[in-house]
């Protein structure tokens, strides 16, 4: 059995923090971070509760210290935020090209938010265009890039709300492969008008708190954030004298193939990811300790879910709650911040809580921590699933 | 003991139309801004009112990625692995503009669903029925490559014996619209070969080029892939350290490369990254390929197609010398690929 890959620094921007200790006092509150969208107009601003960041993209370019004609989008900012936490408590030094570093970021709408606003602008107003690059989602990883210093391998995942799940394995595996000695992974998507209303079309989208696991549960918050680990070698952490927050201990993606935006009814995707993770991390089901599960409160996730965890666990499920009922639904980002989370239940011994949980669902027999809860945490399973059938599990180890 | 990565089969559609026997001897060179792929029939493969719904993208993937198989013969697979620069544009913009035209009322889902990166990906391994790996990558001109690293990390660490991998990008209205005010892509009037180039911006190719790699080889394979590395920024003076060290950790060097295979764009203010590259290889014969198939973030993965099929024919079309070199057997081909000055990628091909 590996010990892993070890995670040196960690950061991260949220509905409920801009910084890790933010994060952290908030969930052991039992802060909720689901509010009205203030940061822009949309006619369903009274018919949906989103996990929002209460800072204006003003705020934000003065927090980085852009000035004006900069081609930033929200996306790329929460991106830079977080990743420069993650940075500096990993203590990293990127002027050493010697030690190969790389940055595998993942978003799922990109610079959707600005392209939305201008689309039809950028036609006549000159002044906008500068942003017209912007749209793709890598451009947002070349700026995080950019603004880090960082050259050499760099690129983004796009799975869906998985995304950032599969940039933490890549970097794992790229780093035990010996290709890179170190790698900062994670997820960036900030909200926008897109997702929402895409999210509405498919009526999965709560009028109320989300609440996961819930037999009354309506749908989703959607939500915005940014989440950076930064990954490294066992020789470089050894050399370093550094300190390992926990380990990536194991990992494992698989496809659905059932439909493209549907959950299959027995979870086999979920199953089978989960069955690879705990290969993967010569892990047995047993040893997990908390399961931070996908658990997106749509009656279909939740469900599917469910019963993939019974498959996988038997009737012995860990304890398990859903951390989206604090951030909303974070998309390409949810897997990063889920993985930071999963860090600090392992370092405070601590489950955070499933928010607004009431009666357990009629199909199982599961039901979620619904308060902070102490113990000792020597392996946390993380769960995230995406549009496109992809189910990607993390299992994070002391 | 690192196990071997060899292309197995090849699935292209193009403006040149699909891939075959005869592709490079029946290709036109593309003197439009927007060349636009020849859609092949899709009915053997898809259902018609699948047809119907789904974008030239996911269309374009699904036949490519067909071809791919179908010519390796492999059906079982471990991973499904795509990039993509723009993603499912015609999709994405036509939901954003429902949202926008209409102020976010009477939209209908099916746009938004097959809007999000992933969806071909998504779609090969639904209609394969494929529950393995499936992994999709949007980095811009270094999307395919990231791809390709990904399979070769899995064959190579034996953790997968088949890997189907390739990319896809199509061309949409508006953002076209928009990469034209912008100069990214040549003014519709403008018309230039990669050759005769004398502006900035390309002439944009779409379509979807797919490939089946596996660890073993057969006597019909194309090639081996050696190593794929990426690089997000890179100054022209830093060119010849990246391909010597790229070469060094394969314990290779300069010598042993037989052709080059260059992303020429005819974007005259960076294709002289393509020239410095050429000159550390001064006798060698030089091949591009965007002057066929257009250029687009994943074009890229046509010129991996090309340097196979180079290695595999022991020949080169004339259509795709860019500068002749000193006639030696193919052994080695060089891949080198940047767009606008960032995201470099190297790909080492070996005759199998």
């Amino acid at each position: 059995m590996s010990r892993g890959v070890g995670i040196t620094g960690m950061g991260i921007v949220s509905a409920i923090g801009l910084s890790v200790e933010e994060n952290l006092l908030a969930l052991s509150q039992s802060r909720c971070g689901i509010s009205r969208i203030d940061n822009f107009d949309t006619r369903h601003r009274d018919n949906v509760l989103v996990g929002e960041i209460k800072l204006s993209n003003r705020d934000l370019e003065d927090r980085i210290g852009l000035t004006k004609g900069h081609s930033l989008t929200r996306t790329g900012m929460l991106g830079i935020l977080a990743a420069r936490q993650a940075l500096q408590q990993a203590e990293l030094d990127l002027k050493d090209t010697s030690i190969r570093t790389g940055l595998i970021s993942s978003t799922s709408v990109g610079g959707m938010d600005v392209t939305e606003k201008y689309f039809y602008a950028y036609m006549q107003d000159v002044e906008l265009q500068h942003y017209i690059r912007s749209h793709d989602a890598g451009v947002s990883t070349q700026q995080i890039a950019d603004d880090l210093g960082l050259r050499g391998a760099v690129t983004t995942i796009s799975t869906a709300c998985s995304s950032a799940a599969n940039a933490i394995m890549l970097g794992a595996r790229l780093i035990k492969s010996g290709r890179l000695d170190r790698v900062i992974v994670g997820g960036t998507d900030a909200l926008s008008k897109f997702t929402l209303n895409g999210f509405n079309t498919l009526m999965i989208l709560s009028d109320t708190y989300c609440r996961p696991f819930d037999q009354h549960r309506k749908g989703l918050n959607l939500g915005e954030a940014a989440a950076y680990l930064v990954l490294e070698s066992e020789e470089l952490i050894a050399k370093e004298e550094k300190t390992v927050l926990a380990r990536v201990v194991g990992y494992g993606n698989a496809n659905d193939a059932f439909h493209q935006t549907a959950s299959s009814e027995n979870g086999e995707g979920a199953f089978l990811a989960m069955q690879k993770a705990f290969a993967v991390g010569g892990i047995e089901p047993r040893q997990i300790d908390y399961i931070n599960v996908h658990g997106t409160a749509t009656p279909n996730n939740d469900l599917s879910e469910g019963r993939a965890l019974l498959r996988a666990f038997g009737e012995k499920v860990p304890i398990f709650s859903s951390t989206k009922s604090f951030t909303g639904h974070t998309l390409a980002a949810a897997a990063a911040i889920e993985a930071v989370y999963s860090v600090l239940a392992i370092q405070e011994g601590m489950v955070f809580p499933n928010l607004h949980f009431e009666t357990a669902m009629e199909e199982f027999d599961l039901i979620p921590q619904v308060d902070v809860l102490h113990k000792e945490i020597d392996y946390v399973l993380s769960n995230s699933f995406g549009f496109g059938g992809n189910c990607s599990t993390l299992i994070l180890g002391r | 003991m690192k196990e071997k990565c060899f292309i197995r089969g090849i699935g292209v559609v193009s403006a040149q139309g699909i891939w075959r026997s005869d592709f490079f001897d029946e290709a036109v060179e593309i003197t439009v801004s927007k060349a636009y792929a020849e859609q092949p029939s899709y009915k053997e493969l898809i259902a018609p009112n699948m047809i119907r719904r789904m974008s030239k993208g996911i269309k374009m993937g699904i036949y490519a990625a067909q071809q791919a198989l179908d010519e390796a013969g492999v059906s079982e697979l471990d991973a499904v692995i795509t990039g993509t620069g723009l993603g499912c544009l015609e999709d994405s913009e036509k939901f954003l503009k429902n949202v926008l035209d209409n102020d976010e009322e009477f939209l209908t889902p099916t746009s938004f669903i097959q809007s999000t990166h992933n969806t071909v990906g998504a779609q090969i391994a639904l209609r394969l029925g494929c529950k393995a790996y499936n992994f999709t990558y949007v980095n811009g001109a270094v999307s395919f490559e990231s791809a390709l690293l990904d399979s070769l990390e899995q064959l190579q660490g034996g953790d997968a014996h088949s890997i189907l991998v390739g990319g896809i990008d199509e061309i949409s209205g508006h953002t076209f619209t928009l990469k034209q005010l912008i100069g990214e892509v040549k003014a519709d009037d403008v018309q230039e070969t990669i050759r005769t180039s004398n502006s900035a911006g390309v002439n944009y190719g779409e379509g979807a080029t797919f490939f089946t790699l596996s660890h073993v080889s057969s006597v019909d394979s194309y090639a081996e892939v050696v190593d794929v590395c990426v690089q997000n920024r890179l100054d022209k003076e830093e060119l010849a350290d990246f391909v010597d060290r790229f070469l060094d950790v394969n314990k290779l060097d300069r010598s042993v490369i037989s052709a080059l295979v260059l992303g020429n764009s005819g974007d005259i203010t960076y294709d002289h990254y393509f020239e410095e590259l050429g000159k550390l290889f001064e006798d060698r014969v030089q091949l591009y390929y965007k002057h066929l198939y257009g250029h687009s973030d994943i074009a890229s993965a046509f010129g991996m197609a090309t340097a196979a099929y180079v290695l595999k024919e022991q020949s080169i079309p004339e259509n795709i010398v860019w500068k002749a070199g000193k006639q030696i057997p193919l052994t080695y081909v060089l891949l080198y690929n940047q767009y606008k000055g960032r995201d470099h990628s190297l790909v080492l091909l070996k005759r199998s």
